[in-house]
């Protein structure tokens, strides 16, 4: 547990989004998936997940229906929108500069000031 | 557009909120089903597996909320949420909510009615079109509008700034449809453009128009009121057409008026609508060209449009001047001023006003009280739940979450309370609507509220909640969970002034007013029923008839009434029988100048006097019940061969020969030039009102001055039993045609006691409820601080205090509120009853016995309101108490 990172804040959106863009899912689903695509590696409050999801659902960003899972529960499944891609597109843009920016930022050396 | 999407949403999220409730709830628990699913798959049993998915969730109800919240749905959903809650709490405790609910019922529902009230009489008087610019022409000396036929003639004609100009005139009538009986009906003598003028059209038939009039008794048609037609024709759409007899002269039925249109004057509703030319027809006389006489009693009509009031009045005073040197002789100077037609301009306008915004006001204190009251019950409340408070800050509800949950439950109390109460006063309102107070006058007030009245009662409850709701604010925003929740509730006993103790002080201040008010005019009532009269209505019955509605004539009526005198004293039990034209404190007879003797130059500036005016039977002072000072009553021998006497009062005397004790023998003229000599002095009584200074009064013999008008007083002796229907029965047997209305003087009085009684009975109204919520109020403060200081007051019993001692700690405070609000309030009491004195006859607030009353009925209220406090206080048992923390 102790080597799970906590998400940085205003960051559970942009890995929804991306768990979601993979393929439809339910909201156990997305968080199985996050923790696939991250190697178990984030620790996310699972009750949190859906606040986050309804407010996505809400921004038109995701749009929901009620299907059966794997298992034979209903579920309510999620997937992108048109306007999900293009913010997913976005965000992950701006994530990357940010990404690049703090890491080449935190990674400089007395000689190259 | 995405506005209006979103706003269904939202409604769709309030609506359906169970369903989305269901959905985020069914969502929840599929995804701890899916985790324990995997949990027990990797080993765990199935117990354990549950146990920890619900852990790893985290908090379910909180992210439930935050979801809702995600939805959109949020802030209607959570007031639903709140209301849910508040009622919860409020069925919890149902002492404290039916309480509160009484209380703004009651203060609520007096508010309604009084501006229901108010609504109808002043804010939306007259059910014409156009009612703003209709006015009144009133004289501008005194409030009124008397003209005479030819002086309404030359102003219609010769002012510019109306568009029409109508007048009207009151009269009684005999009305014989074919059956055997005349009804007696009251019609108003309309001028030909009043229909046209006013914009009132028929719902059957027609009205009439100028063009019906060619002249005296040229149109004998009547038009009926609605009301009269529904009660006495029973909506017979064939009566147009058909004549009926008016005083025993056939007018034929032309149309129906709008149910809603019931004359010009409030209050009074005439039964039908005749063209003033008939007069003669129905009064006996024409005087269309008498430019003295003063038959209309109101003109009216609409301003044109941009014209100002300054300039209508400034139009009317140069048609006035120019009456003045055209007619010099029976008129000066004339000027005028406008007013609102429909309480009789000022004369009735003014003092309806003053009452009504007075009440209206009182109404607002009640409120005040009412609303001061469940502050500090919400304030003791909130104090009692400091606990419950203290939790829920701590587990993470906002200050601001909570606030709005004490504001959810204070507003639904308010507008059940206002729910209530709209209900009660519309149920008033209705009663008020159907109430003929006043048997003898077509007098009714339709004041059925309408839409004002809802919206006013919805915003004073809203109001009131926000208001009283407020008070608690502070005492949450300082909670600190903390210290609450370690020490317990136990509230510091503070010496402190509280919000409590000034909201308690102000409460008990304003009921003592409300109760001190209503005391003052209670008072100012039972001392005008009291003497001061000049007669006596005890043990007196009135019967009153119109000899020319019976179709007498000028020359039989003398014998007629001397007839009818003559059968109703030879009725057993009977002790004397006079008759009059007129009386005091009941219907006008009218006035006439007086001058004394030496004038020559008989015009009303050099008049000594205006005295009202009564022509009398012999045994006339008899029966009523009014003293002789001096001098002799009259005999049937003064009559139109004897020389002009007269029988006047002491303001008379005193006007014109300067003393009571040289008038009799004395001499003075009429403005005819007419010798009268007085003949006799009555002691001084009330004439016109009961309010009024003393006014000169004169009264002739009725066989020298005759007048058709009959009132007879039948005076019998104290053991005599119900003598109505034997006056009745020999009324008819001596003519079947002739209409008449028998009554005790007392009930006849009623009308003049009528604004006084209204005023009297609302003002106890408003008293009672205040002194009620002063009860309330105490009550609950008292019963406070005795449950919050039970504790205490156990232990000092188990260490010995004496029942003083614990009574004294127990309510000790609270009693010395009540004084402190009580003198305040008694103070501010007799200060505002100054504005009652305007109103209720003899009410003054410098009464020794008011002040008593009041202190005692204060102390009584307080006295009732701590006795249980004080009996619980008393009954504590140390022991039980210790044991129980």
């Amino acid at each position: 547990m102790s080597d799970q990172a906590q998400i940085l804040p205003g960051t559970l959106d942009l890995l929804i989004l991306k768990a979601v863009s993979l393929g439809p899912l339910h909201g156990y689903g997305v968080l199985l998936r996050i923790g696939q695509i991250s190697g178990q590696a984030l620790l996310i409050e699972q009750g949190a997940l859906y606040p986050a999801l309804f407010r996505l659902v809400r921004q038109g960003l995701l749009k929901a229906s009620w299907g059966t899972s794997e298992n034979n529960r209903r579920a309510k499944f999620y997937e992108l929108t048109a306007a999900g891609r293009r913010r997913l597109r976005e965000e992950l843009a701006g994530w990357n500069r940010l990404a690049a920016a703090m890491g080449s930022a935190l990674a400089a050396e007395p000689e190259e000031v | 557009m995405k506005l209006l999407a979103y706003f269904r949403s939202l409604a769709a999220k309030f609506l359906r909120r169970p369903q989305a409730e269901d959905d985020i709830e069914e969502e929840m628990r599929a995804h701890v089903q899916n985790r324990a699913d995997d949990l027990e798959r990797s080993g765990l049993d199935r117990a354990e597996a549950e146990r920890q998915a619900h852990i790893e969730f985290g908090g379910h109800g909180r992210y439930k909320e935050e979801s809702y919240k995600a939805l959109g749905g949020n802030f209607i959903s959570t007031v639903g949420q709140d209301v849910r809650y508040s009622l919860r709490m409020l069925r919890k405790s149902p002492g404290f909510t039916a309480t509160a609910v009484l209380t703004l019922a009651m203060a609520i529902g007096a508010n309604a009615v009084v501006f229901g009230v108010l609504n109808v009489l002043i804010l939306h008087p007259l059910h014409v079109p156009h009612p703003e610019s209709l006015y009144a022409i009133q004289h501008s000396n005194e409030p009124s509008s008397y003209e005479s036929y030819p002086d309404y003639l030359d102003i219609r004609d010769h002012n510019h700034t109306f568009e029409d100009l109508a007048a009207y005139g009151a009269t009684m009538a005999g009305l014989d449809a074919g059956e055997k009986n005349p009804t007696r009906v009251w019609l108003e003598e309309a001028s030909g453009n009043y229909f046209d003028a006013l914009g009132i059209e028929p719902v059957l038939g027609r009205v009439f128009h100028a063009s019906d009039e060619h002249g005296a008794n040229s149109a004998p048609y009547i038009v009926l009121a609605y009301s009269f037609w529904h009660s006495h024709f029973d909506d017979d759409r064939n009566i147009v057409g058909r004549t009926v007899l008016l005083d025993k002269h056939p007018f034929t039925v032309i149309g129906v008026t709008p149910p809603d249109f019931h004359g010009t004057l409030m209050f009074f509703n005439p039964q039908g609508f005749i063209p003033f030319v008939d007069r003669e027809l129905i009064d006996g006389e024409n005087d269309l060209n008498a430019r003295g006489k003063l038959t209309v009693f109101m003109t009216m009509g609409h301003l044109k449009p941009g014209v100002s009031q300054a300039q209508a009045v400034a139009d009317l005073n140069s048609v006035g001047t120019w009456l003045g040197k055209t007619y010099p002789k029976d008129a000066g100077q004339r000027t005028f001023t406008l007013a609102r037609p429909s309480l009789y301009g000022d004369y009735l306008g003014r003092p309806v006003k003053a009452f009504m915004t007075g009440l209206m006001l009182l109404a607002g204190l009640i409120l005040l009280a009412a609303c001061a009251n469940l502050g500090s019950l919400f304030a003791a409340r909130a104090a009692d739940r400091s606990r419950e408070v203290a939790l829920r800050l701590a587990i993470g509800a906002s200050r601001l979450r909570i606030l709005r949950q004490l504001f959810t439950e204070a507003v639904l109390i308010s507008l059940i309370g206002g729910a209530v109460g709209l209900w009660g006063s519309v149920l008033l309102l209705g009663a008020l609507s159907r109430w003929q107070p006043i048997q003898r006058y077509p007098i009714q007030v339709d004041v059925h509220p309408d839409a004002n009245v809802y919206v006013v009662a919805l915003l004073l409850a809203v109001v009131s909640g926000l208001l009283f709701g407020a008070v608690p604010i502070r005492q949450v925003l300082r909670t600190d969970p903390y210290e609450v929740v370690k020490a317990g509730s136990t509230a510091r006993v503070g010496r402190r002034l509280t919000v409590r103790d000034l909201l308690l002080v102000v409460q008990i201040a304003l009921c003592a007013v409300l109760v001190t008010s209503s005391l003052v005019a209670v008072r100012g009532l039972a001392r005008s029923l009291h003497g001061g009269f000049g007669f006596e209505p005890e043990n007196a019955i009135l019967a009153d008839t119109d000899l020319l509605s019976g179709g007498y004539s000028r020359q039989q009526t003398p014998s007629m009434q001397k007839r009818m005198i003559d059968a109703l004293a030879a009725l057993p039990g009977v002790e004397s029988v006079g008759l009059a034209n007129g009386l005091p404190l009941g219907v006008d007879a009218g006035d006439s100048l007086v001058f004394t003797d030496k004038t020559t130059d008989l015009r009303q500036p050099n008049a000594a006097a205006d005295p009202n005016t009564y022509s009398v039977s012999p045994e006339y002072f008899h029966a009523a019940g009014t003293a002789l000072l001096a001098g002799r009553a009259f005999t049937w021998h003064d009559d139109q061969n004897a020389p002009r006497v007269a029988v006047i009062n002491p303001e008379l005397a005193r006007r014109v020969f300067g003393s009571v004790d040289n008038a009799v023998g004395g001499y003075f003229k009429l403005p005819d030039g007419t010798r009268v000599r007085v003949v006799g002095i009555t002691e001084q009584g009330k004439y016109a009102s009961l309010a009024e200074a003393p006014a000169p009064a004169m009264f002739s013999s009725i066989l020298q001055a005759p007048a058709s008008q009959s009132y007879m007083i039948v005076r019998y002796t104290s053991e005599s039993q119900n003598l109505v229907p034997a006056i009745r029965n020999t009324l008819r047997g001596l003519d079947s045609g002739l209409p008449f209305y028998v009554e005790s003087w007392y009930k006849d009085l009623d009308t003049n006691l009528f604004p006084a009684r209204m005023a009297t009975f609302s003002l106890g109204i408003m008293g009672a409820i205040g002194a009620m919520l002063a009860v309330t109020g105490i009550f609950g403060m008292a019963a406070y601080s005795v449950s919050k200081r039970l504790k205490e007051l156990g232990i000092r019993m188990a260490l010995g205090a004496q029942r003083m001692e614990v009574l004294q700690a127990a309510l000790g405070r609270a009693v010395k509120l009540l004084a402190f609000g009580c003198a305040a309030g008694l103070l501010l009491g007799l200060l505002a009853s100054r504005v009652l004195s305007f109103i209720v006859y003899q009410a003054t607030p410098r009464d020794p016995l008011v002040l008593a009353g009041a202190v005692l009925a204060m102390a009584l209220l307080g006295l009732l309101a701590t006795w249980i406090p004080a009996q619980q206080a008393l009954s504590v048992d140390p022991v039980m108490l210790l044991r129980e923390e």
